[in-house]
């Protein structure tokens, strides 16, 4: 099913041969709306079943150390200071100043204004887009809301990528969505995408965010999710953190599902990044377990699965402790950023 | 001068129309007195079994109608049988030796418990069916349905017309189709409500009658494998034990037979005999 | 490493002190059984836990008298709401207890610690509460006013749900006011004797409860036994006609609940990743071991190959082994005769021309297992698609039409349960109408709640348990006025009870309960 002619294709050929034709809204819909839908009640008890695996011991030692190396480690208040991001910036490079041994996080996730703060505080750990060291990625798409003019948002997404953005972490336009307007939706990401386009003509990786909360529906999730990766994003995200109710494990579960059948569908993978709302280690866990019984283990890599999270990386820390010491820790011993 | 009468021929009921008995055979019907009354079709294991196919084939359109259908339709025979009930007071004076007065009072009754069943129809479902609260996110709701295909041994006592319209009748109600064995010493009046049924708007196959030997008849039903229900009300005479025995091998439904003043008593009970309760499980989630 | 083998995750033993040897559970004690002991083993490692004590016709008599005795001095004289209050206490002992439970029941029988931790034993807790609250309302049960009890009840539960099929027999039989006879199944007896130490810890009068282990030789003496009113039997269709055929003449009221070859029915339209789920929930649910199992999927031939595809991906997740641990989905299956009999019809299956597929997983060398398994290329005269397999087995037909659907899901001697899979609604409604089966599960699988009557069309068997149905299956109406008028009429008549020497010659050797 993983060699498909499709894995061959750019992306907006893609798009054309799987939609039948150009991006309209007609016939987006047609194509999102031939979809098969979810029924919530399963997918809901799907996500609890896998929600009771019991993970302990060397699994558990083998989860914590990937959750952290997965986190985008997160701050996007409004009071952020050049201070805040490097705070940020040193516990994202050493989340455990008592264990060396402690992995770094991907990246550091901030607003693009403060990109700059972030790559000078990284220095030469900043992975700029590799495996080694810590990346930057930045929301933009006048986010949270996405309530701007194109151009606005565009200019948004160059910025950030000039300043030293590894990825770009846009927004849809859930107005759109919702009203219907699919070939608009589809056509902002599009133009992001190329936005995100660096002087020498590399991409910096593009993360779509869904906005969960406020689309409501699994099956609007399911479409979303659908239009976000026909339109080339390299990863659908769940949430801005800023609405309510944001990353669920039965939501992930549905955009993991799209990941699946898309890899299915053309041999390529689509990273998945739940964000907001993951707080415990014995969440994240579940979030793992869910990706591994889904899409299959290998997705567990920065490259295909990132976890939206601040405060997650202390309890993870923690967790990490009582795994080392064999008692338990408390929050004096991890540091605050 | 008296005009010579002309007598009826008395054959079976079976898929709406009045064949005779396959095997040719008859019995004679006579009166209290002894008197000669008429021959009755004296039915054979292979005239069961065509009811039998009868029956099978009209449940569909039967149990499929709608319930205030299946209610209206069967109303309409009672107005059929008051209109009629000159010849079943004449039938159960002669088969049983009563009075005019007793006759009549016999069809009142037995017209007055059909109407009695017919407005069950759209009802029986609300008395006997649920809606479930369960502990989770769906929609459950519990409802009867008919059984299928009933076989029933009519009452073979006293009152021919109202044992078996007391037997018949409650389980048409839930969309039944049936096969009667009738009264076997008095079986004019269950040929002639075959003819009331006839002209009624019940579709052919849902009534069946068989006139005839119940001892004779009975375990070609019992064990037959396309009937899902054995009602021996009027079995008590017969080895009933043994007929009850058989139906099991198909596990069929089995009401027992009845005896004395009240056998067959109308009963929302009798009508739930022959149910099937089905429950729906739904899922319920708006997102 | 492979983060999805997991490390071992199993549940302690710890904390369940089982004795070595049990006797039968008669008149609030326990007692040795005059027939010979017999071991139950943990079909895992095939490895004894106790010896069981063999009730012989002595022994069943005497449990009988007991019942009897308790329901003529006692049982019958309490209040509505006391008997609640008792029902009650167990349903918070069992809550309590309800590790321990988990624990013995998955030694036991073989499923998964998943199941008779989050299902099992949830279920035999909720069982008891809903039926307590009913104790002192039986006027609302369906059969008039002021019914009554119908005696001593004989029940008889299959291996599959042991402790689960004891609550869907006890609570409502005693919140109606019936004492009872239990008998577990030969190879699952261990929950119920716990349950016996539950009802003293109740205090529950001496004799309400018995219960009687064995075999079937056991079980027909009980639901032979003149002494009782009442035969209640989950199991095999062919001991339920057995029962059926013993019961005949007798005024002993009968339910049964039988075997099932249940349709799951995808249409193209279904919401396809939860029908996945439905078919896994539906046919590997605890081995397979379900009368309602949805054994025979009907998929819709334009999108068979697309679901086939998935279920296999599916199925490659499902991780067999240790009962006991944690993350197991599929266990052991319960004896090495069921066991000989799930080969078989599968051996058949293949010889008849059907495809198997196996998921690839390792099979522990001790113990009895059988990796899940899927058959195409069925079709409606295959053995696999006809006869209860009671295994993880699954026969996999096409259809075209919705009437072609319920055509062949109609087309069995059974009609326990069904599954439809649309995003249709109206169509949902019409097809749950068509089906000839007692239990329908539309985009979920093998759902069960204490206030939802559950049980059989044609030959999976009659009456309902669960629910106010299940209530009135242990209820007889008051004594009736005489009368004949239709306005006094809600009332059964008597039946004739003839209990003829033919009757007792076709006894019932009610062999095992099993299923």
């Amino acid at each position: 099913m993983t060699s498909s002619p499709l894995a061959t294709y750019q992306p907006d050929q893609r798009a054309l041969a799987l939609i039948g034709g150009e991006a309209t809204d007609a016939n987006l819909r047609r194509y999102l709306h031939g979809i098969p839908g979810i029924d919530a009640v399963g997918l809901e008890a799907r996500a609890a079943d896998l929600g009771t695996r019991s993970i302990k011991t060397s699994s558990k030692r083998w989860a914590i150390d990937t959750i952290i190396g997965l986190i985008d480690l997160t701050t996007l208040e409004g009071s952020d200071t050049p201070g805040k991001v490097r705070s940020l910036v040193a516990k994202a490079l050493v989340p455990d100043p008592n264990d060396p041994g402690c992995p770094r996080v991907a990246a550091v996730c901030v607003y693009g204004d403060m990109v700059g703060d972030a790559v000078a505080a990284l220095g030469s750990a900043h992975a700029a887009g590799g495996t080694e060291g810590v990346n930057v990625a930045a929301v933009a798409t006048a986010f949270p809301s996405g309530r701007a003019a194109l151009a606005i948002k565009l200019a948004d997404v160059r910025d950030a990528v000039a300043a030293g953005a590894d990825e770009i972490d846009m927004v849809i336009d859930r107005g759109a969505f919702l009203a219907g307007r699919f070939g608009q939706v589809y056509d902002e990401i599009v133009a992001v995408k190329d936005a995100c386009r660096r002087v020498d003509g590399s991409l910096a990786h593009l993360k779509v965010i869904l906005e969960t909360g406020e689309l409501n529906t699994y099956d609007n999730v399911r479409r979303a999710s659908w239009l976000a990766i026909l339109a080339g994003g390299d990863f659908i995200k769940t949430s801005t953190g800023k609405v309510a109710p944001a990353a669920t494990l039965p939501v992930t579960l549905s955009m993991l599902e799209v990941v699946r059948d898309w890899h299915r569908l053309t041999g390529v993978r689509i990273g998945v990044k739940p964000a907001g709302g993951i707080r415990t280690s014995k969440d994240a866990i579940k979030y793992l377990v869910t990706v591994g019984e889904t899409v299959g283990e290998e997705w567990l890599t920065p490259h295909l699965f990132r976890f939206g999270a601040s405060s997650l990386l202390n309890d993870v820390l923690l967790q990490r402790q009582k795994m080392t010491t064999g008692h338990y820790s408390g929050p004096d011993y991890v540091t605050i950023d | 001068m008296n005009r010579l009468a002309i007598p009826k021929t008395y054959k079976l009921y079976i898929g709406g129309k009045f064949p005779r008995s396959e095997s040719g055979r008859v019995y004679e019907v006579r009166s209290h007195q002894g008197d000669f009354l008429a021959n009755a079709a004296k039915g054979s294991r292979k005239d069961a079994r065509d009811a039998v196919v009868a029956a099978r084939g009209a449940l569909g359109g039967w149990a499929g109608a709608t319930a205030y259908n299946r209610g209206q339709v069967l109303y309409r025979i009672a107005e059929l049988l008051e209109g009629r009930r000159v010849q079943f007071v004449d039938e159960i004076m002669g088969c049983e030796g009563v009075n005019a007065a007793v006759a009549n009072a016999q069809v009142d009754e037995a017209i007055d418990r059909w109407v009695w069943y017919a407005g069950w129809a759209d009802k029986y479902v609300q008395v006997a069916g649920n809606a479930n609260p369960v502990s989770g996110p769906f929609f459950n709701l519990s409802v009867p349905e008919p059984t299928g295909v009933v076989a029933i041994i009519a009452p073979q006592g006293n009152e021919s017309l109202l044992g078996l319209v007391s037997a018949i009748a409650p389980a048409l109600v839930a969309g039944n189709t049936v096969v009667v064995v009738a009264n076997e010493n008095a079986p004019l009046s269950a040929i002639s409500l075959g003819e009331v049924l006839a002209t009624s708007d019940v579709p052919g196959g849902v009534v069946n009658i068989v006139t005839g030997s119940p001892a004779e008849i009975a375990p070609w039903l019992a064990s037959h494998a396309d009937v899902n229900a054995l009602d021996l009300v009027g079995a008590g005479e017969l080895d009933w034990v043994e007929l009850q025995i058989s139906a099991a091998d198909t596990l069929k439904r089995v009401l027992p037979p009845e005896s004395g003043e009240d056998a067959a008593a109308p009963a929302l009970s009798r009508i739930l005999a022959f149910t099937e309760l089905k429950t729906v499980w739904h899922t319920k989630a708006l997102l | 490493m492979k983060f999805l083998d997991y490390a071992p995750a199993p549940e302690s033993k710890a904390l369940l002190s089982l004795k070595s040897d049990y006797g039968l559970f008669i008149n609030g004690e326990f007692t040795a059984g005059r027939g010979t002991p017999f071991q139950t083993i943990n079909p895992a490692t095939e490895q004894q836990i106790a010896m069981i004590a063999t009730a012989n016709e002595a022994d069943v008599d005497d449990a009988v008298s007991a019942a009897r005795l308790a329901y003529d001095g006692v049982w019958s004289r309490l209040t509505g709401s006391d008997r609640g209050k008792y029902l009650f206490r167990i349903a918070r002992l069992v809550q309590e207890r309800a590790r321990e439970l988990a624990v013995a029941e998955t030694l036991d029988n073989g499923k998964p610690i998943k199941e008779t931790r989050d299902v099992d034993i949830p279920l035999v807790a909720a069982w008891f509460f809903y039926y307590a609250g009913w104790a002192d309302k039986l006027d609302h049960a369906g059969v008039g006013p002021n019914p009554a009890a119908l005696g001593v009840a004989a029940q008889v539960i299959p291996w599959n749900f042991p402790l689960m099929m004891l609550a869907w027999k006890i609570a409502p039989a005693l919140a109606a006011g019936n004492t009872v006879v239990l008998k577990p199944a030969e190879t699952t007896s261990l929950t119920a004797l716990l349950f016996a130490e539950i009802l003293q810890q109740a205090d529950l009068p001496d004799g309400v409860v018995n219960i009687i282990t064995g075999d079937g030789g056991t079980g027909a003496a009980l639901v032979n036994h003149p002494g009782i009113n009442k035969v209640a039997f989950t199991g095999s269709t062919s001991v339920g006609r057995a029962i059926a055929r013993s019961v005949a003449g007798t005024d002993k009221k009968l339910s049964l609940e039988l075997g099932g070859k249940g349709a799951n029915i995808v249409f193209d339209d279904a919401p396809i990743d939860q029908a996945v789920e439905g078919i896994v929930r539906g046919i590997f649910f605890n081995q397979g071991h379900v009368c309602c199992a949805g054994s025979r999927l009907l998929v819709q031939e334009s999108i068979h190959d697309e679901v086939i595809d998935r279920l296999k991906r599916r199925m490659q997740t499902l991780r067999l082994g240790d009962p006991l641990d944690k993350n197991t989905d599929i266990g052991a299956i319960n004896s090495a005769e069921q066991l000989a009999r799930i080969r078989e019809l599968s051996d058949l299956g293949e010889q008849e021309g059907a495809q198997r597929w196996s998921s690839d997983c390792v099979i522990p060398q001790e113990g009895f297992w059988f990796a899940p398994t899927i058959f195409t290329n069925v079709s409606t005269s295959h053995r696999i698609a006809r006869d209860e397999i009671f295994g993880p087995v699954l026969s996999v037909l096409t259809f075209r039409t919705p009437a072609e659907a319920i055509a062949k899901a109609n087309n069995t001697p059974y009609g326990l349960s069904a599954g439809i899979w649309s995003d249709k609604g109206s169509r949902i409604l019409a097809v749950a109408d068509k089906l000839r089966a007692g239990v329908i599960w539309a985009n979920t699988f093998n759902q069960f709640d204490p206030s939802s009557p559950f049980g059989g069309y044609k030959e999976s068997g009659y009456g309902r348990e669960g629910g106010r149905h299940g209530l009135a299956a242990y209820l007889k109406p008051a004594v009736r006025s005489g009368s004949r008028s239709i306005n006094a009429a809600d009332q059964q008549a008597t039946p004739v009870t003839k209990k003829s020497a033919s009757a007792s010659k076709k006894s019932a050797s009610a062999e095992k309960a099993a299923k």
